[in-house]
């Protein structure tokens, strides 16, 4: 492999992390988000719980793993991205903590003021939670005002407006990244409602199938939203697109994928259909910045990308010996741990 | 406060509390595989109740380990941005090699350890119960390796940029300073299992509650804990010690007080740093030791602090020196409550001896508040350098993050991990109340 390509292999695998991430730990936040709604009783509850309770920690691997990756490729834009993003990403590891001990610590008491509390705070972690990922997506594709030193900071909001015309973004929430936070929060929604709907039975399933099928119309209308201000907001996503016709197929998945979870057979294929439809909108959106992996909407220039950002050839041909191996394994765990864990599941199983 | 010191108080507030889950995890983790060891050997129902009720205080203090490890993961691109931005070439690869070796194994094989039992059967349960120990060990072995870089970096180049770039993965991995501080941390974590363990047993027999259980709690701490607080000062204490030595001197001087280079030089058993006249006040010291125990020899000359410029000693001395003391006196202390219930075990009077049950009940905390120090000794140690000799810790903060913002998340953690310390301590507390005979 010749060494001028080893950036992009990493670029493309940390996408992939990060895809797996949203697959994975999006129906367990999906699930989250709509605990309260399709899980009335005590009994569903558990059992919303028990169809995420011996995967959602490894799931959330995948953000840690991906995070690790980004860091060990390019880290000059880990430490722009983290650092700049400081407060909002506090907030996701305070929300974190809070989601996951709701999910641990909820089933060793039995008391009228302990489950019913962690599972508001189980729900309102996972709902704020998928509007910062939608959001801080939002924020990479719009670009951040880097300096020349790779830095920035941003407030939490100013005006809401994204900045464009000259003038360099003035908020990390405006008009386009709220909405690609409201679309994360429906899109995970809908996913987790069908993952509910796929491993429970009764009338769980049969109200997680109802949300399912209407907030297929609130999905569709998110993402030809997003789409449409995406495309308006970054300029560079139109050039990509026309500079690699192939790389539509990402798009394509993510519309087919969309279709697929309405009018797919009910059950596993509407639940791929949607793990799709997550894989088109965050490879569309790589797709469509690469080579850039943080846009500067200051100065183009600034912008960090695969070869100003990426670490040395050594490091990142050598990490390629490791990583294949290492996520080959882990891989074979989750597989192992899925069809361990096949089928419905029963509330009295856990625990 | 400035950014600065907002900035390194926010790491080490969040490290410190984060530290005190995982070295129970590392260290419950093997106290767990041995007694599901037994248990299969011996096919004795007992010692596979013992580890169910273990696995219920392990699943607490995972969960306590994962949400507060998190964050650790986080701060150094959100605090430490220069840092981050220059080290990234070279301890990127250990810190993903952690999510892709460690953390997969530790959380795919968590549920099945905790929850698989039945399914799974004795045999694959105990693999499971194993991977989990051995996911936690290595990611032990990434962090230590992280640290090591930054304590004496090997195997990097500084490119024109001022960022460090690989050059050699084996030198990273196979740094000697890892070699050492790995296996004094990790006897360390077995030294902590085995004091809650045992606390717990004395606590089941001064109560007269779960006798049985309190027996085999007692033994299995007292045989664990004799043996890892014997290794912690030879060879693995003195190993680290000989690194220090040879490739941060200074920092040497500095643990042990050791203002003037002296052919000689004692101990210091006892005194504080007196940073004014450059002396130790109230000095209890063992004459020669200290070249002995450096050189081998009782008249070797040891360099002390005023053979090192100033901008090179570590900022903050007395705390160094407190750290690095109380981390000695505890580890020495503890090892001579394991060696009595050690004695006590093999004499057979132990599981009768009320004195000896409740020093080991109250003696709980400490093995926390040694690894603690031990680990401010390092890091202090290490001052003022972030990578040791190549970048200075001033010059690694994230320059964007205002002290204002830093002070702010830094209240948030502490909290934060105050309402979760309340409730680890609940539930932990009713899980040893319910007792093992539910388990």
């Amino acid at each position: 492999m010749p060494a001028s390509i080893l950036p992009s292999v990493w670029f493309c695998l940390v996408v992939a992390m990060i895809a797996a991430y949203v697959v994975l730990d999006g129906f367990d936040l999906g699930a989250g988000i709509l605990h309260l709604l399709v899980a009335r009783s005590d009994a569903d509850r558990r059992a919303v719980l028990a169809s995420i309770g011996p995967v959602w920690d490894a799931n959330e691997v995948w953000l840690l793993a991906g995070g690790g990756t980004l860091y060990f490729a390019f880290p000059a834009v880990y430490a722009s991205s983290f650092s700049g993003f400081y407060l909002p990403l506090m907030m996701v590891l305070w929300l974190l903590i809070l989601r996951g001990i709701s999910i641990e610590f909820r089933s060793h008491l039995h008391s009228a003021v302990w489950e019913p509390f962690w599972d508001a705070g189980f729900s309102l972690a996972s709902a704020l939670l998928a509007v910062f990922f939608g959001a801080a997506l939002g924020n990479v594709v719009r670009g951040v005002p880097l300096d020349a030193k790779g830095e920035f900071f941003l407030p939490l909001w100013t005006d809401f407006r994204t900045g464009q015309t000259g003038q360099t973004a003035v908020g990390i929430l405006d008009w386009y990244t709220v909405l690609v936070g409201v679309a994360a929060l429906a899109v995970l929604a809908r996913h987790g409602a069908l993952w509910v709907a796929m491993k429970t039975v009764g009338e769980l399933r049969r109200r997680a199938t109802v949300w399912a099928n209407w907030l297929w119309w609130p999905v569709a209308a998110v993402v030809v939203a997003v789409t449409i201000a995406s495309f308006t907001v970054q300029p560079r996503l139109r050039i990509g697109f026309a500079e690699h016709p192939w790389t539509l197929v990402f798009p394509a998945l993510g519309w087919v994928g969309l279709l697929e979870s309405r009018v797919g057979r009910v059950g596993q294929r509407r639940f791929l259909g949607s793990a799709a439809l997550l894989v088109g909108l965050l490879t569309s959106a790589a797709a469509g910045i690469y080579p850039c992996v943080l846009p500067a909407n200051s100065d183009p220039n600034l912008s960090l990308t695969i070869s100003n950002a990426a670490a040395g050839t050594y490091g990142l041909a050598v990490g390629l010996a490791w990583f294949i191996p290492g996520i080959l394994l882990a891989t074979a765990y989750f597989v192992y741990t899925y069809r361990s864990f096949a089928g419905k599941v029963n509330a009295g199983n856990h625990e | 406060m400035d950014a600065l010191t907002l900035h390194r108080l926010h790491f080490a507030f969040t490290i410190t509390f984060h530290y005190l889950f995982p070295q129970l995890t590392m260290g419950l983790a093997l106290l767990i595989v041995i007694l599901k060891t037994v248990a299969i050997r011996t096919g004795d129902e007992h010692y596979h109740r013992a580890a169910r009720f273990w696995a219920k205080i392990f699943a607490v203090n995972f969960a306590m380990g994962v949400v507060t490890g998190i964050p650790m993961e986080f701060q150094f691109g959100t605090n430490w941005s220069r840092f981050s931005r220059a080290a990234g070439g070279v301890i990127g690869q250990t810190l993903a090699m952690e999510g892709v070796f460690s953390f997969f194994l530790e959380s795919s094989f968590l549920g099945a350890f905790l929850f698989g039992e039945k399914r799974l059967g004795p045999k694959a349960h105990w693999l499971a119960a194993f991977l989990v120990f051995l996911g936690s060990w290595l990611s032990g072995f990434f962090i230590i390796a992280t640290d090591a870089w930054m304590q004496h970096p090997t195997g990097y180049r500084m490119d024109g940029a001022g960022m460090a770039q690989l050059t050699s993965f084996w030198a990273l991995l196979a740094n000697p300073w890892v070699f050492w501080q790995y296996l004094h941390n990790m006897t360390a974590s077995v030294v902590t299992a085995s004091f809650v363990m045992a606390a717990v047993g004395a606590f089941y027999l001064l109560t007269g509650r779960h006798e049985p259980y309190g027996r085999t709690f007692v033994r299995w701490g007292a045989i664990a804990g004799t043996v890892s607080t014997f290794l912690l000062p030879f060879p693995t204490g003195d190993g680290q010690a000989r690194g220090v030595l040879e490739s941060q001197p200074v920092t040497l001087a500095a643990m042990e007080g050791q203002f003037h280079t002296e052919a000689g030089a004692p101990l210091a058993i006892l005194g504080q740093p007196d940073m004014e006249r450059e002396r130790l006040d109230n000095p209890l010291t063992v004459p020669d030791a200290l070249s002995f125990l450096t050189y081998r020899r009782w008249k070797a000359e040891v360099k002390g602090l005023d053979a090192f410029p100033r901008d090179t000693w570590p900022d903050n001395i007395p705390l160094l020196y407190y750290s690095y003391h109380i981390m000695v006196g505890l580890g020495t202390l503890l090892g001579a409550v394991m060696i009595a219930a050690a004695i006590g075990v093999w004499r057979g009077f132990l599981y009768g001896s009320r004195p000896l049950l409740w020093v080991l009940m109250l003696a709980m905390p400490f093995p926390y508040i040694a690894t603690t120090a031990g680990w401010m000794t390092a890091e202090l140690g290490r001052q003022p350098w972030l990578i040791y000799g190549v970048m200075r810790t001033q010059d690694g903060f994230s320059p964007r993050v205002s002290a204002g913002n830093a002070l702010f998340t830094l209240l948030g953690f502490m909290g934060t991990y105050a309402i979760l310390a309340v409730l680890f301590l609940f539930l932990v507390g009713r899980e040893i109340e319910h007792g093992p005979e539910a388990a």
